[in-house]
Order: C-alpha cells, then sequence, then structure tokens
C-alpha cells in the first residue's frame, strides 16, 4: 500500500468513477431534486424579508444565500458513511482490502471523480442566481473566486472525512446509521443549510463557529455569495482547514483501528 | 362479500407486520428519539424566522406550529404505513417478482399497499399531537369541535392525497427502473408541505401557491387542517378538499392500472 501504487492508480479510479458517475446520471439527476431543502427555505425567507430586511439580508440576498447553498451542497457532499456501513454489514468490504490501495482512498477518489456531473447542476443555478439577483450574487474579484474553490473543497473533504469518521464506527456499533443521523440533524441546524447562521443569536453563533458543520456549508456559501473582505475571508478557511486537518487524524485512527476488528461474514 | 375478504386480508397483512416490528421492540425508542429529532430540525428555520417576526403572511408563531404538527403527523403516516410497502413494490418492479403479486387473485394496488407497515415509525403522529397541544397553549385557547372535526375528516382526505401522489410515483417506477431513492425525492417535495402554503403567494406571482395548491396538492395536506383547528377554513375549501382528495384518487388509481398494463415482467 505504498505511496506510489496509490498515485499509480488514481487516473484509473478516477476515470471508473467517472464512468459510474455518467452511467448512474438519471439517479443522480433524482438526488439533486431531492436536495430542495434549501429552496423550501429560499421561500419562507423571502416571505420574511418581503417587508423590511432581516440583518444585512433583503429578499435579493436570501435567494442568492439559498441558491448558493443549493449549489454548494451538489459540491460538498458524501455519504461514504452509509456506504462504509453497507458494505461492512454485506461483507463487500473485504473486497476492496484485498487491492494494494486504501478503500479510503478508492471513496474518495469516487466521491471525487462525480465533481463534473455534480458542476453541471451547480454551474446552471450560480448562472440562475446572477441572472435573478444581478452581479453581487457572486464575488466581484479575482482572489474571492480562488478562496470560493479552496473553500468549497475545503467542505467536501469536511463532509468526506466526517463521513468516513462516522462510517467506520460501524466496526464498533455494528451498524453506525443512527450516528449519521444525528450529525445530519446537527448539520441541519449548525451549518447555515436552513437559515444563514449570522441570523442566530451571538452566543449560539459562537458556538456554532467551533463546531465543524458550518464549514462543510455556510462558509463556502458565505465565500459564494461575496460576504467577506480579505482578512475575515483568510481567518474562516484558516479554521475551516484546521478542521480538514482535525476530522482527517480521527478518520485516518478510527478506520486504522476499526478495520482491524472486521471479519468478513459470506464476503 | 368482497369487501370482507379484502378486510380479512388487511388484518392478516397487519397481524404479520405488526409481529415482525414487535421482534425489534428496541426501535420503539429508536424510533422515538429520531422522530423527536427531526421535528426539531423541521423547527429550528421556524424559531429563528419569529424570532425576527411575530407574524409572518398572516401566520403567527403559534399558528405556524400547527402546520408542522400537521406535517410530523403526516410524516409519521407516510413513513410508517405508505413508505415501507411502497418501497417494497419499487424493489419488486427492480427484482421482477411484481409477476408473483400480480397473479394473486386479489386487487394488485391493495396488494402492495397493504404489505408491510412499521408501526414505531407512527411515533411522529404522537410528536405531532404534542406538537398541536402546545402550540394552542401558546396561542392561549382551544380549538373548536366543528374545527377539530373538520380537522379529522382532512386528517382522511390528506392521508388519501399522500397515499395517491405515493401511487403516482410508484407508477414512475414501471418507466423509470433504477429508482431506489424514488422515497427521498417524494419526501423532498413533501418537504414543501412544511410552512403555511401563504408563505409560498410572492413567488413567481402565486404561481407556486397554484401548484401547490391543485397541482401537488401539499397546500391541502397540512395547511388547510391547520386553518381548520383555527376555525378559519371557508366551507366551501373543506368541500374543496374533500371532492379533489377524491378526483386525485380517482387519478392515481387509473394512472397504476395503465402502468401495471404496460409492466412487462423482467425474468421474460
Amino acid at each position: 500500500m505504498s505511496a506510489r501504487t496509490t498515485l499509480r492508480a488514481f487516473p484509473t479510479l478516477l476515470r471508473v468513477g467517472f464512468a459510474e458517475a455518467v452511467a448512474y446520471r438519471a439517479e443522480m439527476l433524482i438526488w439533486v431534486l431531492s436536495t430542495t431543502m434549501p429552496l423550501v427555505n429560499m421561500v419562507l425567507w423571502m416571505a420574511v424579508s418581503r417587508e423590511a430586511p432581516v440583518g444585512r439580508f433583503g429578499e435579493a440576498d436570501f435567494i442568492s444565500y439559498f441558491l448558493a447553498t443549493f449549489a454548494v451542497r451538489q459540491l460538498a457532499t458524501s455519504w461514504a458513511a452509509w456506504l462504509i456501513n453497507w458494505e461492512v454489514k454485506q461483507g463487500t468490504l473485504a473486497m476492496r482490502l484485498l487491492r494494494p490501495i486504501s478503500p479510503l482512498w478508492a471513496y474518495a477518489v469516487e466521491s471525487i471523480a462525480a465533481f463534473p456531473m455534480r458542476l453541471m447542476v451547480a454551474v446552471p443555478v450560480i448562472l440562475l442566481s446572477v441572472a435573478l439577483v444581478g452581479q453581487k450574487a457572486v464575488p466581484q474579484h479575482a482572489w474571492q473566486w480562488g478562496f470560493v474553490v479552496l473553500a468549497v473543497i475545503g467542505g467536501w473533504a469536511v463532509a468526506f472525512l466526517a463521513n468516513v469518521a462516522i462510517g467506520a464506527l460501524c466496526f464498533f456499533l455494528e451498524s453506525s446509521q443512527k450516528v449519521l443521523e444525528v450529525w445530519l440533524v446537527l448539520f441541519f441546524v449548525c451549518s447555515g443549510y436552513m437559515y444563514p447562521v449570522e441570523l442566530l443569536p451571538p452566543t449560539l453563533r459562537t458556538i456554532i463557529d467551533w463546531l465543524p458543520f458550518r464549514y462543510q456549508i455556510g462558509v463556502p456559501v458565505e465565500m459564494l455569495t461575496g460576504a467577506y473582505g480579505w482578512e475575515e475571508s483568510l481567518r474562516l478557511l484558516a479554521a475551516q482547514w484546521a478542521w480538514v486537518a482535525v476530522l482527517g487524524v480521527l478518520a485516518a485512527v478510527t478506520w486504522k483501528q476499526g478495520v482491524r476488528r472486521f471479519a468478513a461474514f459470506g464476503g | 362479500m368482497k369487501v370482507k375478504r379484502y378486510l380479512r386480508l388487511l388484518g392478516i397483512q397487519l397481524k404479520a407486520s405488526g409481529l415482525l416490528s414487535l421482534q425489534y421492540r428496541a426501535d420503539f425508542f429508536t424510533e422515538g428519539l429520531t422522530s423527536l429529532f427531526w421535528t426539531f430540525t423541521a423547527l429550528a428555520p421556524l424559531f429563528v424566522v419569529y424570532s425576527e417576526r411575530p407574524n409572518i403572511e398572516g401566520w403567527s408563531f403559534g399558528e405556524a406550529l400547527l402546520v408542522v404538527g400537521w406535517f410530523t403527523l403526516l410524516q409519521g403516516i407516510l413513513e410508517g404505513a405508505i413508505n415501507p410497502s411502497l418501497t417494497g413494490v419499487v424493489e419488486h418492479i427492480r427484482k421482477g417478482t411484481l409477476d408473483f403479486v400480480l397473479l394473486k387473485p386479489a386487487d394488485a394496488q391493495f396488494l402492495v399497499s397493504t404489505q408491510r407497515f412499521q408501526p414505531w415509525r407512527a411515533f411522529n403522529v404522537l410528536t405531532g399531537i404534542g406538537l398541536f397541544a402546545y402550540a394552542f397553549t401558546l396561542l392561549g385557547r382551544w380549538p373548536s369541535v366543528t374545527g377539530l372535526l373538520a380537522s379529522v375528516l382532512l386528517l382522511g382526505t390528506s392521508t388519501l392525497l399522500l397515499y395517491s401522489l405515493w401511487i403516482l410515483t410508484v407508477s414512475a417506477a414501471f418507466f423509470v427502473v433504477r429508482v431506489d431513492n424514488l422515497t427521498y425525492l417524494f419526501t423532498s417535495i413533501f418537504d414543501f408541505a412544511r410552512w403555511p402554503s401563504s408563505v409560498f403567494q410572492g413567488v413567481g406571482r402565486g404561481a407556486l401557491t397554484m401548484v401547490f395548491t391543485y397541482v401537488i396538492p401539499l397546500a391541502l395536506m397540512t395547511t388547510f387542517p391547520a386553518q381548520a383547528m383555527l376555525g378559519r377554513l371557508p366551507p366551501q375549501s373543506l368541500v374543496g378538499a374533500v371532492v379533489g382528495a377524491g378526483l386525485f384518487a380517482w387519478g392515481s388509481r387509473q394512472v397504476w392500472l395503465r402502468s401495471i398494463r404496460r409492466y412487462t415482467s423482467a425474468s421474460s
């Protein structure tokens, strides 16, 4: 499982992953359509802001915020926890373990390979946002766009690594679906997915700043809507990547400890 | 005679899934906990919204809570009684085992709709009722008897609508086979029923409200019953809901029959 074999396998894995994403495009479309939550909430917040703006958010700001949320959710997402649970239960993980490359890399590459397809959904949504709201829906400066890319990748990494860590818990708990559910609930409440985190009372905001959830969706969305100046953006990115590092270690450790306990039944 | 036979059949199917769920008694608690969890996420945006404004599109916090209550209650019915068996249909279609169902000497729609229940999921119904109680304490009054009766009647029509929508979704599974996640698509459409339908008025000059009242009748499912409880549902809306639900159920039945006819088993 040397670094060299892993690197050599990358292009092939990417190609396979991409082919899979293309093959299951109808299924992916259904997944995309099933993430309508931001739109539901967009409508609610538009109704609220019709009379007077909420904080710095007017009706147009809510439109661009939630459309950005919809787009970012397509990219910064991962279902690795679900997949790991399923493969452990089915015993098919044994097949992956036989390959000369860590399953974690395989999961990651599969997820990354779907990016081109996912961009085909995300980009039109952003363009729609520009069409509805105008130029101010997206960042004005080139450096801000650079930060958007970094923040989206960071958001994906947070989602993926947390998923791996939770998924690996199934080696100890038989099934970690319930843990995943708890994570999802906290994600919905704390990530800025249902409302901009800014609108919460200050104490709650401080707590959320210290939790990983906001860095998956909220921060990339705020970058994409050009909410911050140079310094604040840099601070948020640093916090996001710090979480990526922490979750990375956590994922690697739980996976390594867990896989030792793995005994494939019928695999 | 026929009705009696179907009732007996229903009894048998209910008993089977009842016994199955008694095997997993711990589920009672986990389902309860997760249902409370999800209700909280559904409420989170409302808490944030209403900390900004006391009134949104003519709905106060307590009143909007009633809509969420109905949403939760219907979710319980959906996940406990409708989802499990119809997820089974999708599975049947994919594996080609639907043939066995179609060959049985009873109505196929009846058989597939009653094949499995998950009683513990009905915990959401309790959560919904809890929300009603809380909402009315906030409002400082209780619903009138006629209001309550109307809302019970609407519970029937809402369930019928939900079920018919599901049949339509499943009929789609005959045309596009790889649709394991149709359930998610369906629940996400149902998500729009979370808020009072008047919230959607401002979008596209009321086009969305029209869609959610007449095309996908989500407004009828949660907003109407909540209005009935508050005693402000006009009688003609009540009649409209009953007639509409009946027509919708009839339509979905026709679509189902047509799809069944089009079904070619996977093995042949």
